[in-house]
C-alpha cells in the first residue's frame, strides 16, 4: 500500500552532529499513525533537519492543535516540550508561548482541517502577528482523525474515497501566507525529503513566521485517483521552482549548485540560503509576483512546491511589541512590581 | 429641613454629548471637599444619541447602594422628561433647561422645579458650536456649585489640573462654570435645602473603578502578557493595564516593555495566548464578559485537564449581546463555576471593592500558579466601570510571588525520573517544568486527559479515574487556599449571605432592617470552593437570605451543590433587572418574608 518507505528510526551510521548528538537523540517514541501516513515521513524531516542544525533539542517548543498531523509532534524532539492544544488553536498557543519565552525555537505542526477550516481565522492573525516560529500545515486535504470528511483545502473535483465530488472551492493556505503577510512561505510534498529537510532547516532558522504547505497524503482516506492530494497525482503534478539548500556559517561549500544558477539570500543569523532557480521568471521575494505565479500554476493544475516567498529582516512579534530582550518567564519581582513607592503615587492620583 | 452631604443626583444626558467628564467632574469636587460618594453610569449599548444617566450618591453614612429614587434630577434630556421626573422622591429638586421652556408639564407638586436658561446662557458667550454643546454640561455644573453650596475652588482648580499643559481650555471652562453658578446666585434660591459642606471623613481613600484596580492589581501580580478582545464592560481593565504598564514597566534605559498587550481576533485566541504563556512560565490574563466566557469554554477545560495556571476576569453583564450588555448582573456564575466539558470546575474569586479588585487580582496569579489551574476573578459593570470610594491600595515591598511547584534544572538533576502528574506531596498538586530547561529530563507532552501521570499517552479507564481522582483531590487543596468569607454577628437568629456588588447596598440594608426589628447576622462570600465558614454559617442559622444578581439563584446552587446544603433552607432574594440591586428592594423582600411566614423580630413594629 505505501508509496513512501516508512522513514527509518535507526540510522545505520549514527552520526554526531556539531554538537556531538546523533540522530536518535531527535527522535521520540514510535509513531502510532497509520503506516505510509505522510506526516510521518514530515515528523522524520523534522527531525533530520533539527540534528543537522545541530541546535540541542529541548531548545525547542512543540505546539499543535488536533489531528492525526497534530499527534505527531509526539513523534519527534522528545526531550523538547510539547503542547497538544485544542482543534485550531495551535496559533493562539504558540503566540502566547513565544510572548513568554522568544528564546526558544517554536515548531508547530498542524492540518488542513486544523488551520483551513476551524483554525483559519488564528492562522490568518498568527500570521499577522509574525510570531517567529516554523508553522508545519501537514495537508492531505482531509479529515484523517475523523475518517475522510472533506477538507477545505480539497480541490473542486477531487473524490472522497466513497467517489463522491467536492463541490466547494479549495482554500490555498500558501495564497494566504503569502498574502497575509508571512515573511517565509514553502511548499513540499512530504515524500520529497530532498527538498522539505532543507526548508524546514530554513523555516526554523527564519526570523519571523515561517510557513511550510506540506502535501502529506493520507493513505486511508485520500491515497486513491480521484483524490488531488495522493502520492500519484502529487508526484505527477508537482513543479519546483526554486530548490533551497541551507549553507551554515561553518560549512563553506555550495556542493550541488553550480555557479551561476543560485540566488544568495542571507539568513538572520549571518548564514546563507542558497537558492537554485529553476524557473527564470521566478523571484522570491517579491510578494505579487509570488501570488501571481503559485495562482498561475493553481490554474494550470500545477502545484508549485519550493521557497515560495521570502523576506530578509523580516520584524517579528516581540520587535512590534517593543519588548524587553530578557524572556518574560525569566522576570521576577524585581522586574514586574512597581513597589510601594508607585503605588503610593498612584493612590495620590486618585484622590 | 437642611440636609447635608446625603443626597443622590441623577443626571439624564444624551449619550456622546460630552457629559461624562463635567457629571465625573462633579463627582470628584465631592470627594475633594471630603465628602464620601460613589458614582454609577447608566448607558444604553450606543455610541451616540440615546439616553445615558450619570448618578452620584453622596453620603456622609457611606450608604453606597443604589436608590430607586432620586433627590435631585438633571433633566438634559428631553426625550426621558417624563421618566426622570418620575423618578424624584417627594420633596425633591428638577434641574432643566428653561430656555425654550419645560419640555412638559411638570405633573408632580411635591417637588421644586428650578429652571436655567443654559442654552441661552451659552449662545451669549460661546460661538464654536463644539464649545456650545460641550459647556452645557460645564454650565449646570456650575449652577449646582451655587445651589447645594459647594466649594468653587475646588472645581475651578480641578479644571486647571485637568487641562494642565493645554492652558487655552483653562478659561473658557472656568467661564462656562462662572455662567451657571453666576446665574444661579442671582436668580434661584441658593443653597438649596438639600447642601453640601466640606467635611473629613475621606481620610486616606481614593476614588477609583474596579477594572482599574484590577489592572493594577494584575500588574503589582507580575501578568506580562494581557490577550483579550473588547467587550463591555470589561475593556477598561486592558486599557488600565496598558496606561499603567506603560509608565510602570518599561525599562527606564533601553525603552523595552517588561509587558505585552495583544488585542486579540476574538475571545478564542485571547484565552489561548494566556494559557501558551502560562506553559511557558509567564504570568498571563485575559478579561472578558460573559459572551466571551462562552467562547473560552472549550480552553478553560483544556487548561484544567493540561493543569495550566491562566487567570481570567468576568465583568459581568446582562444575557447576550443582544441582551443588556450595559447593565450589570452576577448571572455568569454556573458558566464559569463549571466552564468546559467532561467534569471541569474553576475556582472563583469574588471581590466587592476596589481594593478587594486590586488585591484579588494580585492574588491570583499566585493561586493560579500554586494550583497549575484556570483562576477566575468576578465582578461585574456595577463594580467594574463606576468610580466609587475605596480603601487605598497596598502593597508589601517584601512579598514575593508563589511560583509554585516548578522544577529547575538543578531539581532536575537530582530525581531520577520525572512524572508531570505525579503527586508525591499528596495534595492533588504535580511539579510542572517549563520548555528549555533540561536537555535530557522533564520533557513531557502536554495534552488533556488521555495520559497518565507520567505524561504518557494512555487511554486506560484506570489511569483516567487516577487522574481525575487526583483533580478531586487538588480542589479541596484549593479549597483550603481560598480567601475565607466575611463574617460579622448582630446578635440575629437569622443570616444574610452576599457578594460582589451585592455587599454595596449592605449596611444601608441592615439598619432599615434594624429599624423594622430585623437584625441579621452576615457573611460574605468572598471565593468559590466554599471554606468549612461558609458551611457552618448556614448550619447555625434558622433562616438564610441569599441575595443574589441573577434569575436562577446561582449562588444558591453553587452552595448546596459544593456543601450539600439543603437548597430549602436558603430563601433567595433576586433581581434581575440590569440596575444594581437596591437597599429597598433586600430589605422589602427581608421584612416580606417575616411578615408573611409571622415570624419573631426584636421588637414589635407596624407593618
Ligand atoms: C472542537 C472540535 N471539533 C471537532 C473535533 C473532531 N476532530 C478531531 S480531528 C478533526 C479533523 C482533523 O483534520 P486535520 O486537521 O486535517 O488533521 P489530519 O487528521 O487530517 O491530519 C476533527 C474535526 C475536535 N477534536 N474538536
Ligand atoms: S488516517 Fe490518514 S492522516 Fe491519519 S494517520 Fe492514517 S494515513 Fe495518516
Ligand atoms: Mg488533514
Amino acid at each position: 500500500m505505501t508509496f513512501v518507505p516508512k522513514p527509518s528510526a535507526r540510522h545505520p551510521l549514527l552520526k554526531t552532529n556539531e554538537i556531538g548528538l546523533t540522530r536518535r537523540d531527535y527522535e521520540a517514541i514510535v509513531s502510532t499513525l497509520c503506516a505510509g501516513c505522510g506526516h510521518d515521513s514530515v515528523s522524520a524531516a523534522v527531525i533530520q533537519a533539527c540534528h543537522e542544525l545541530s541546535i540541542p533539542p529541548h531548545q525547542f517548543a512543540k505546539v499543535s492543535g488536533i489531528g492525526c498531523s497534530s499527534k505527531t509532534p509526539s513523534y519527534f524532539l522528545g526531550n523538547a516540550h510539547g503542547f497538544n492544544s485544542v482543534h485550531g488553536r495551535m496559533p493562539s498557543i504558540a503566540t502566547g508561548a513565544y510572548i513568554a519565552n522568544k528564546d526558544l525555537k517554536y515548531i508547530g505542526i498542524s492540518g488542513d482541517g486544523d488551520s483551513a477550516s476551524i483554525g483559519l481565522g488564528q492562522f490568518a492573525h498568527i500570521i499577522r502577528r509574525r510570531v517567529n516560529m516554523c508553522y508545519i500545515v501537514d495537508n492531505n486535504g482531509t479529515y484523517g482523525l475523523t475518517k475522510g470528511q472533506f477538507s477545505a483545502t480539497n480541490d473542486r473535483g477531487s473524490t472522497s474515497k466513497r467517489g463522491v465530488p467536492n463541490l466547494y472551492a479549495p482554500i490555498d493556505l500558501v495564497s494566504l501566507a503569502i498574502q497575509l503577510g508571512a515573511s517565509f512561505v514553502a511548499r513540499s510534498f512530504s515524500g520529497d525529503k530532498q527538498q522539505l529537510i532543507p526548508l524546514i532547516k530554513a523555516a526554523v532558522l527564519h526570523k519571523g513566521f515561517a510557513f511550510i504547505d506540506v502535501i502529506s497524503p493520507c493513505v486511508m482516506f485520500n491515497n486513491h485517483d480521484g483524490s488531488t492530494k495522493s502520492y500519484t497525482h502529487v508526484r505527477n503534478h508537482t513543479e519546483p521552482v526554486v530548490d533551497a539548500n541551507l549553507i551554515m556559517p561553518r560549512d563553506e561549500i555550495t556542493v550541488e549548485y553550480e555557479e551561476g544558477t543560485t540566488t544568495s539570500v542571507p539568513m538572520h543569523d549571518g548564514s546563507k540560503l542558497q537558492l537554485r532557480k529553476l524557473s527564470d521568471s521566478y523571484e522570491p521575494n517579491n510578494r505579487v509576483s509570488a501570488l501571481t505565479y503559485v495562482q498561475k500554476a493553481q490554474e494550470e493544475g500545477e502545484i508549485v512546491t519550493g521557497l515560495l516567498f521570502l523576506e530578509e529582516d523580516a520584524v517579528d512579534c516581540h520587535d512590534i511589541l517593543g519588548t524587553l530582550d530578557t524572556p518574560f518567564n525569566e522576570l521576577d519581582e524585581e522586574n514586574l512590581c512597581p513597589g510601594t513607592e508607585r503605588l503610593e503615587q498612584i493612590n495620590d492620583s486618585l484622590r | 429641613m437642611t440636609s447635608y452631604n446625603e443626597f443622590v443626583i441623577r443626571f439624564a444626558n444624551v449619550n456622546g454629548s460630552g457629559s461624562a467628564s463635567a457629571n465625573g467632574m462633579f463627582a470628584k469636587a465631592l470627594f475633594r471637599m471630603g465628602i464620601p460618594v460613589t458614582t454609577r453610569n447608566i448607558f444604553p449599548s450606543n455610541i451616540q444619541g440615546l439616553p445615558t444617566w450619570y448618578e452620584v450618591r453622596a453620603s456622609a453614612r457611606e450608604y453606597f447602594g443604589r436608590r430607586e429614587k432620586v433627590d435631585i434630577m438633571v433633566a438634559m434630556n428631553a426625550e426621558t422628561y417624563t421618566e426622570d421626573v418620575d423618578r424624584l422622591e417627594s420633596g425633591g429638586y428638577l434641574i432643566y433647561d428653561s430656555t425654550r421652556g419645560r419640555p412638559r408639564e411638570l405633573c408632580r407638586e411635591d417637588v421644586t422645579e428650578i429652571g436655567i436658561p443654559i442654552t441661552k446662557l451659552i449662545l451669549s458667550e460661546f460661538s464654536d458650536p463644539k464649545q456650545r454643546q460641550l459647556f452645557k454640561n460645564i454650565v449646570y455644573v456650575g449652577a449646582l456649585s451655587a445651589l447645594l453650596n459647594m466649594e468653587f475652588e475646588v472645581l475651578t482648580s480641578m479644571v486647571a489640573s485637568q487641562y494642565r499643559g493645554k492652558d487655552k481650555l483653562i478659561q473658557p471652562n472656568i467661564r462656562a462654570l462662572e455662567l451657571g453658578r453666576n446665574y444661579a446666585l442671582k436668580y434661584l434660591p441658593c443653597p438649596m435645602d438639600i447642601q453640601t459642606r466640606s467635611a473629613d471623613l475621606i481620610g486616606d481613600r481614593i476614588l477609583v473603578d474596579g477594572n482599574e484596580a484590577s489592572a493594577l492589581g494584575a500588574i503589582y501580580g507580575g501578568a506580562t502578557l494581557c490577550a483579550w478582545y473588547p467587550i463591555t464592560p470589561s475593556t477598561s481593565v486592558a486599557d488600565a493595564f496598558e496606561k499603567h504598564a506603560s509608565r510602570l514597566r518599561v525599562d527606564p534605559e533601553t525603552k523595552k516593555k517588561r509587558f505585552a498587550i495583544i488585542q486579540a481576533e476574538d475571545e478564542l485566541s485571547a484565552i489561548g495566548m494566556v494559557i501558551g504563556a502560562g506553559w511557558n512560565g509567564a504570568r498571563a490574563f485575559t478579561a472578558t464578559s460573559g459572551p466571551g466566557i462562552s467562547l473560552m469554554n472549550e480552553f478553560l477545560g483544556l487548561a484544567y485537564f493540561a493543569e495550566v495556571p491562566a487567570v481570567v476576569f468576568d465583568v459581568q453583564r446582562a444575557g447576550p449581546s443582544t441582551g443588556m450588555p450595559t447593565r450589570t448582573q452576577q448571572s455568569d456564575l454556573l458558566s464559569v463555576a463549571f466552564a468546559s466539558h467532561g467534569d471541569t470546575k474553576h475556582p472563583i474569586l469574588l471581590p466587592a471593592a476596589p481594593k478587594e479588585c486590586f488585591d484579588f487580582a494580585a492574588d491570583a496569579f499566585d493561586l493560579a500558579e500554586r494550583i497549575q489551574s484556570p483562576v477566575i476573578v468576578m465582578t461585574d459593570l456595577e463594580l467594574g466601570m463606576n468610580q466609587t470610594l475605596s480603601e487605598p491600595f497596598q502593597w508589601d515591598d517584601s512579598r514575593r510571588y508563589d511560583r509554585g511547584k516548578v522544577l529547575d534544572f538543578d531539581d532536575l538533576e537530582e530525581i531520577e525520573r520525572y512524572g508531570r502528574y505525579v503527586d508525591s506531596d499528596g495534595d492533588g498538586i504535580g511539579y510542572r517544568t517549563l520548555p528549555g530547561t533540561h536537555p535530557t529530563k522533564g520533557s513531557f507532552f502536554t495534552r488533556g486527559s488521555s495520559r497518565n501521570e507520567w505524561a504518557v499517552y494512555t487511554e486506560d479507564p484506570q489511569s483516567y479515574i487516577n487522574n481525575m481522582d487526583r483533580l478531586t483531590k487538588k480542589w479541596e487543596t484549593i479549597r483550603r487556599l481560598m480567601p475565607a468569607a466575611e463574617i460579622e454577628s448582630r446578635n440575629g437568629r437569622a443570616g444574610i449571605i452576599y457578594f460582589g456588588t451585592t455587599t454595596t447596598p449592605m449596611k444601608e440594608s441592615l439598619l432599615m432592617l434594624d429599624e423594622n426589628g430585623i437584625a441579621l447576622n452576615t457573611l460574605r462570600i468572598r471565593s468559590y470552593p466554599f471554606g468549612a465558614d461558609v458551611a457552618e454559617f448556614i448550619e447555625t442559622h434558622e433562616t438564610i437570605f441569599l441575595v443574589e444578581q441573577n434569575r436562577d439563584a446561582q449562588m444558591k446552587s453553587l452552595l448546596t451543590l459544593d456543601l450539600g446544603i439543603d437548597p430549602e433552607k436558603i430563601i433567595s432574594i433576586l433581581y434581575y433587572g440590569g440596575f444594581s440591586i437596591s437597599a429597598d428592594y433586600i430589605v422589602d423582600s427581608v421584612t416580606e418574608h417575616y411578615v408573611v411566614n409571622k415570624l419573631p423580630r426584636l421588637r414589635e413594629v407596624e407593618s
